[in-house]
């Protein structure tokens, strides 16, 4: 990084956002789903 | 297989680096499943017609493995590059759940500790340190914040891994509605089958999305002199085999390995320890096994809750602040649950939520940690080096607990006050680790890299 010059952010933004959208949904969702699981079972502690 | 070279995942101009975190999650998101094994434990004990300690041994080969493979693989990893590091994990992994369900559908134990375990375990090593260097260059302004949504993963995957499992064992098994079910052993090889198949997809996902940043890449608006000003940044470069002979090294290896073996403590007893520290007189607890069981998914959300926020945090407080609190104030914390956490359960809820919250963070954080006192350049090597240190906590901790609960009485017959010797010894280790964190300084300069217009006339030797 001695050499540090600005490529990426000068550069034109050719990454979709869907493709963006996708690769968080494919990762967010199950841990969604993982959390909402484990958190119905932590109702029990309050309940 | 030159497509997995380091040199082919360069990221052009305008590469989105919001993409290299789901990348990263993909793979810790799976390999995380290694906190769930409690789900087909029964299941494997009754299948082989062995011991609790025998099916036990199973996570703990994987254990050990991931700590030796980090250690051994992480210079390999640098050198190689994210995609090959995930693709070779995504291999061992998926691999390690086949060769095991060979030995399930077989009956040969053998095959299991060899496939989940040992083939496995390597998978686990591997891919946890894959991504960890490439986020940490991605995001030099916000390395806490990267490395902790990735770590977060590995947390986050038992969340998803137990539910998942749970749902594909009734599924598999025609007797799954009789009272007192256990799966069989049969069920547990085709469960075993089934995430072969969906963390290989998802794992090869993260391989073929994750790219590394071309040399010289800063994100727009990134200062390095900012992030120099604090104290122990370092621009330098320290090789793994020099990291190794440097004191900060061992430092950060201490405080690592007590605020590891005490958050063990508590996380292995987790569901029995909250019954004990209620029971009455009388021998029965006030804490259900169903609020029991809550209180354990609770402690999983403080877990991963604590791997994001901590070392997101991190970023403004600094490394070595952080780590201060998590040992220093997580001793204070420890004592009260010790002396007073049997008054209410609200208050004993509240302080284990939190030290397992520091327990995640101290894992989250520590590849920054290492990136400010050791630079870029080798900082996977040194993180897998370092991981040496979680594979001890992992025997040190539940060893300490169940030598002292031993000595107490039996299970069903303790109380908070049995609790009392072990968690005190957990103050003690974690007053320990505060001081080793608060003797970490910045690296001599005799363990930097050489640069071109500084040389180095010799290695350096092990720093006393």
């Amino acid at each position: 990084m001695s050499t540090a010059h600005n490529t990426g952010a000068k550069a034109p933004a050719t990454m979709s956002t869907g493709k963006l959208a996708v690769a968080w949904a494919l990762v967010g969702v199950p841990l969604a789903y993982g959390i909402y699981q484990t958190l119905t079972r932590v109702a029990a502690l309050f309940g | 297989m030159g497509w997995l070279d380091r040199e082919r995942t360069v990221a052009p101009p305008g590469f989105n680096r919001w993409l290299v975190p789901p990348a990263a999650l993909a793979v810790h998101l799976c390999i995380g499943q290694a906190y769930a094994t409690s789900v087909y434990k029964t299941a494997l004990v009754k299948h082989f017609g062995a011991s609790l300690t025998e099916i036990g041994v199973i996570f703990s080969i994987a254990i050990v493995m991931l700590g030796l493979s980090a250690a051994i693989m992480g210079t390999w990893v640098d050198r190689n590059g994210p995609r090959k590091a995930m693709f070779t994990s995504a291999m061992f992994w998926a691999g390690g759940f086949l060769i095991g369900s060979l030995g399930i559908f077989t009956q040969q134990l053998w095959l299991v500790y060899l496939g989940y375990g040992v083939v496995g375990g390597i998978g686990l090593g591997i891919g946890y340190i894959s991504p960890v260097s490439t986020l940490i260059k991605w995001f030099p302004d916000r390395p806490g914040l990267a490395t902790g949504m990735a770590i977060m993963g590995f947390g986050g995957g038992a969340l998803i891994a137990s539910p998942v499992s749970t749902a594909l064992l009734k599924m598999y098994d025609p007797n799954s509605g009789a009272t007192d079910w256990v799966a069989s052993g049969d069920a547990v090889g085709r469960l075993f089958l089934t995430l072969a198949v969906v963390y290989l997809a998802y794992m090869l996902f993260g391989a073929f999305t994750i790219k590394v940043p071309a040399d010289g890449w800063k994100p727009a608006g990134f200062d390095p002199a900012k992030v120099k000003a604090a104290k122990l940044v370092t621009t330098e470069n320290v090789s793994a085999k020099n990291a190794v002979k440097t004191r900060q090294f061992w430092l950060v290896w201490v405080a690592l390995f007590c605020n590891v073996t005490a958050g063990i403590g508590i996380l292995e007893q987790a569901a029995p320890m909250i019954q004990d520290f209620f029971r009455q007189s009388d021998g029965v607890s006030l804490v259900s096994a169903a609020v029991a069981a809550g209180f354990v998914g609770l402690l999983s959300i403080g877990n991963m809750a604590g791997r994001f926020a901590w070392s997101a945090t991190s970023d403004i407080t600094g490394r070595k602040r952080i780590y201060m609190v998590y040992l220093g104030v997580g001793a204070v914390l420890y004592t009260v649950l010790a002396l007073a956490g049997s008054t209410t359960t609200v208050l004993y809820v509240a302080l284990a939520f939190v030290i397992i919250s520091f327990y995640g963070g101290g894992f989250a954080t520590v590849p920054a940690y290492l990136r400010d006192l050791f630079g870029t350049y080798q900082v996977g090597a040194i993180h897998g080096r370092l991981l040496t240190a979680w594979s001890a906590a992992g025997v040190a901790g539940p060893l300490i607990v169940n030598a002292f609960l031993d000595a107490q009485g039996k299970p069903g017959q303790l109380n908070a006050v049995s609790y009392q010797p072990a968690l005190l010894t957990m103050v003690v280790l974690l007053v320990i680790g505060f001081l080793a964190n608060l003797m970490v300084k910045p690296v001599d300069a005799r363990f930097h890299e050489p640069r071109p217009d500084r040389g180095r006339a010799h290695e350096p030797a092990m720093e006393a």
